[in-house]
């Protein structure tokens, strides 16, 4: 491959755009969380305990977004074989990391108070944990291959059988008898936490993009360094 | 090295999805028995820890705040299975309520639960106007709390 393909000129990737757009994710985000906050009544069992719903719902949803972010760039990857590919799957799984981990941080939280336990080992909590560690094993797995193609290829390969697991997550509620309810829908929430909800999860969205975006601009910049010191190695070529 | 720790990885993660997929999933993944089917496992259901899932029994709910016993039934409309705990209850933990206890049924019948756990519904709504949040078991809670 040749090296002056990833010269990477962080000028021309659009920083200015960048910028609009991690400012967006800021103010959207407050703003959205400050109106659900601050217009949603108390609940009529769990108090202002339920508006940990605006932050842990989304966080979920964004999840299940980059696993599918990973699932369609490892297929593309293995088609294609684009290493840009392969860096945008890496960026959403460490991003998806982060928002599986907070949705089960937030979902301890919230069930300590109302259902009583910090954990417990139903279908929803286990997979979810599961796919947490899927996750983790995607990115571990990447640490430990140094060779480019050899770890483009198997995470391609963990990010595929992986996805499998987010159905399994989602369904886990219908398919199983749990702890964790089934999904709310907007006939069983009141109308202003749908409204809540749903804002939420577009700032978000949001969030996710940007994240995304840096990290696969990181990447962008690692895979350059990593390149030129292979290059340097065989001699400058 | 790294090749082992690889393939050791990558099975883990495929053990696990055969777990998840083929292995013991309908023994594994059922979180608790209804009133109804524990009831149906006769004498096999005395003394074995099981988790027991259900309803609140209206009106069932006897809580003495000096010695924290707290007695109710837990009902699934057909069967009704009455259940002995100790400890304040969560705070949502009321009539009516969807409830998991931990334990085991004793040799009188009565389920002594270790652990008790409030199964929420999808619903989430604010009081009407005029009707309080439920909030009484706070505040039980917090009267033996202070005792």
């Amino acid at each position: 491959m040749n090296v002056a393909d990833w010269s990477f000129d962080p000028s021309r990737t659009g920083r200015r755009t960048g910028i609009w757009l991690v400012l967006a994710a800021v103010v959207v985000l407050m703003a959205t969380q400050t109106y659900a906050i601050t217009n949603s009544p108390a609940e009529g069992d769990m108090g202002h305990l339920q508006k940990i719903m605006y932050v842990h719902v989304p966080a979920a949803w964004m999840t299940f977004l980059s696993f599918f972010v990973v699932l369609v760039f490892s297929v593309s990857y293995l088609w294609r074989r684009r290493e840009t590919d392969d860096l945008i799957a890496a960026s959403a799984a460490e991003v998806g990391a982060v928002f599986n981990g907070l949705t089960l941080a937030l979902g301890m939280i919230w069930g300590r108070p109302t259902w009583g336990v910090w954990w417990a080992w139903d279908a929803r909590l286990t997979s979810t944990l599961v796919l947490f560690l899927i996750f983790v094993g995607y990115l571990a797995l990447r640490g430990f291959v140094d060779d480019a193609g050899q770890r483009a290829r198997w995470s391609a390969a963990v990010g595929i059988i992986g996805a499998i697991n987010v159905p399994i997550v989602y369904m886990s509620v219908m398919w199983w008898r749990t702890l964790h309810q089934q999904p709310s829908s907007p006939s069983t929430l009141d109308p202003a936490y749908t409204l809540g909800l749903r804002i939420n999860a577009i700032a978000m969205l949001l969030v996710l993009i940007y994240f995304i975006r840096k990290r696969y601009e990181i990447a962008r910049l690692e895979r350059a360094v990593e390149h030129a010191a292979q290059s340097a190695a065989m001699g400058g070529r | 090295m790294k090749r082992a720790w690889v393939l050791g990885g990558a099975t883990v993660i495929l053990g696990v999805f055969a777990w998840l997929l083929f292995g013991g999933l309908e023994k594994n993944m059922v979180f608790f028995l209804t009133p109804r089917e524990l009831l149906a496992k006769g004498t096999e259901g005395v003394g074995v820890p099981v988790r027991l899932g259900g309803q609140v029994k209206p009106g069932s709910v006897k809580w003495d705040a000096q010695s924290l016993d707290l007695r109710f039934t837990v009902t699934d409309g057909g069967g009704e299975i009455p259940v002995r705990s100790t400890g304040a209850p969560p705070q949502m933990f009321r009539d009516g309520m969807g409830v998991i206890v931990e334990g085991r049924v004793g040799s009188g019948g009565v389920f002594e639960a270790s652990n008790l756990m409030v199964k929420h519904s999808n619903e989430y709504r604010a009081p009407k106007p005029g009707e309080e949040a439920h909030e009484k078991y706070r505040t039980l809670i917090q009267q033996s709390a202070s005792q």
